[in-house]
């Protein structure tokens, strides 16, 4: 009998596969429709006992060739379509793509259309770490409440969105040059209101949680990422962040007004579930102070470049990568032009994708419990994932 | 000491319950099929075709131009432009079909017409047994007023009435002067209207 024990930080062991007195391993096919797994997403799981000794993500039952959509269509028509990639942060990606764009055909954008976008970030990234927040939770087992709480603000921020975009969750808002609708004072008010009242929130939910002897238990010391692996994988955003990375593309790049706006980037020190759950929770209290900013800074102004073209665009033969700090990390468009109404070629860099291939890294070692917090806490929406 | 978070927790909670009895702003839920609520402005569901006048058929202000089909992402509109009895086209469509089975509600469409002739309805309640031609909207269905569309996006209609305004007074001025010139040049034509 061979009894390798491989001691993991988490304390958990995993055995040998070949254990005559334990009998077979036992895969687990979780999916396409678990409910944990945030939709259409399989994981075959190898447990031994409860634990996970392999782990094998399945995924494309969203595929909806994106990127090939968007060489067929017109550079303004693939606009809608990357709302529909991450649909909890549609203005993000938006931005992302009309960034890529602008870059493609030197478009200057207006002052306040560079303030619009930031306000609509910031609000899209309070409204995904609400959310992700409240999944997470509910991943544990805290089945209602906590994510009740948290679709309580993101319904706030929804009705924002809705009343300057006119949709919920498809906005469709950029262009390239600018948005489509100026946002009116009573709007610009109604977002001030909404993030004064964010803090408290933010006290409540942390009350309610944070110091949950439960979700520490659960969380922490439980799919620790660590800095190296974080890096060389190419895991970007809150997840790269608590690794303990100082890499903000907010920082980084300084697109749009960022570096304007005084704000901190938060870190974690562990790595593991509990880091990624409270980076998120800091950062989104450092949004509501860039929210405080380009609220008090944005000016009048036209929202619109005047040269900016809707119809017809061609941009020059070139190439162009735009990347934004999306929520859930770097989103990136590449784009080449050969002139054409269509780009010749069209490239989504999703971080949801990115970030999930550390996955099975993770998940080793621990329970099938675990694994399914540790697949919540990276935050991953499958319509980025499977494009 | 262990499970003052929880504890903290369930006072949140508690708090939270008791203040559903009593606190008007946490009466969230609104019965919807009986109480309405009231959209957003802006707010956009399928496209809709705008007329002028009484007539929704002849009133149509869409000269199937066929821009909007072919800058639609999803390729949901089917136009064929009518023609009169010599095969002169009259600027209206024969056909406009719509297939909302397949619209993403993008928009894309009225950002692109340049006659404002098709407008973002607000009309959301449209679910139907059948799934193929009850999907399928022709232009009878898509025909509203141009009252409608003053109901449903007030500030958006007066400013495409605006604009509308504007390139009539700029069609006559340009008509203006070519019309008079060709007899004799009785007068210097009128200088155009300040634009307010």
């Amino acid at each position: 009998m061979t009894t390798a024990f491989t001691p993991t930080p988490s304390g958990a062991h995993v055995r040998a596969v070949h254990d005559p007195f334990h009998g077979d391993l036992l895969e687990i096919s979780m999916g396409p429709h678990h409910p944990s797994t945030h939709g259409v997403f399989r994981m075959m799981v190898t447990l031994d006992g409860e634990n996970v000794v392999k782990l094998k993500p399945v995924f494309g039952y969203l595929h909806r060739n994106h990127e090939k959509l968007g060489e067929n269509t017109s550079y303004l028509g693939s606009m809608p379509y990357t709302d529909r990639l991450d649909y909890f942060c549609s203005m993000t990606n938006n931005w992302a793509y009309a960034l890529a764009v602008e870059k493609l055909a030197g478009q200057p954008v207006p002052e306040r259309a560079e303030y619009l976008r930031v306000i609509l970030a910031e609000l899209t990234r309070l409204l995904n770490h609400t959310c992700l927040a409240g999944f997470l939770l509910q991943d544990t087992g805290a089945s209602g409440t906590p994510l009740m709480y948290a679709f309580r603000e993101r319904e706030k921020i929804l009705d924002l969105f809705e009343a300057l975009s006119g949709s919920r969750m498809m906005c469709n808002y950029q262009r390239f040059g600018g948005c489509r609708i100026d946002a009116t004072p009573a709007w610009l008010a109604a977002v001030r209101g909404i993030v004064d009242g964010y803090g408290a929130f933010l006290d409540e939910y942390e009350e309610l949680i944070t110091g949950n002897e439960i979700l520490l238990a659960r969380t922490q010391n439980v799919g620790v990422l660590s800095p190296a692996l974080a890096v060389s994988a190419g895991i970007t955003g809150p997840m790269l962040r608590a690794a303990g990375v100082d890499y903000d593309l907010r920082k980084v790049d300084g697109y749009g007004l960022y570096p304007r706006f005084d704000f901190r980037v938060p870190l974690g020190a562990h790595g593991d579930t509990y880091d990624r759950y409270m980076v998120r929770m800091l950062e989104m209290r450092e949004s509501i102070g860039i929210l405080r900013q380009a609220l008090a800074a944005i000016p009048d102004g036209p929202i619109m470049d005047p040269k900016a073209k809707i119809r017809g665009f061609r941009p020059k033969p070139g190439e162009a990568y735009g990347r934004i700090e999306g929520p859930k990390g770097e989103i990136g468009f590449y784009l080449i032009s050969d002139g054409t109404p269509n780009p010749y070629r069209y490239r989504v860099r999703p971080p949801s994708l990115i970030n999930l291939t550390v996955l099975e890294d993770l998940c080793l070692g621990h329970t099938l419990a675990d694994a399914v917090i540790i697949l919540g806490s990276i935050d991953i929406v499958l319509g980025e994932v499977d494009r | 000491m262990l499970g003052t978070g929880l504890l903290k927790g369930l006072a949140v909670t508690a708090k939270n319950f008791v203040g559903s009895f009593h606190d008007p702003k946490r009466y969230t839920t609104v019965e919807y099929p009986e109480q309405p609520t009231k959209l957003p402005e802006n707010y956009r569901n399928f496209p809709f075709l705008v007329f002028d006048g009484e007539q929704p058929i002849d009133g149509l202000r869409c000269v199937a131009c066929k821009i909007c089909e072919a800058e639609c992402p999803p390729q949901c509109i089917y136009i064929i432009p009518d023609r009169d009895e010599k095969g002169r086209p009259t600027k209206k469509p024969k056909v406009f079909d719509l297939d909302v089975s397949v619209c993403m509600s993008c928009q894309i469409c009225v950002e692109v017409c340049p006659f404002d002739a098709i407008k973002m309805d607000q009309h959301f309640e449209i679910a139907t047994a059948d799934r193929f031609n009850g999907l399928l909207l022709h232009r009878e269905d898509l025909a509203k007023s141009d009252a409608y569309y003053h109901s449903i996006h007030p500030t958006e209609a007066a400013q495409v009435d605006e604009i509308l305004a504007e390139a009539k007074r700029k069609a006559e001025a340009k008509a203006k002067p070519a019309a008079p010139a060709a007899p004799a040049a009785v007068k210097p034509p009128e200088p155009p209207a300040p634009a307010v």
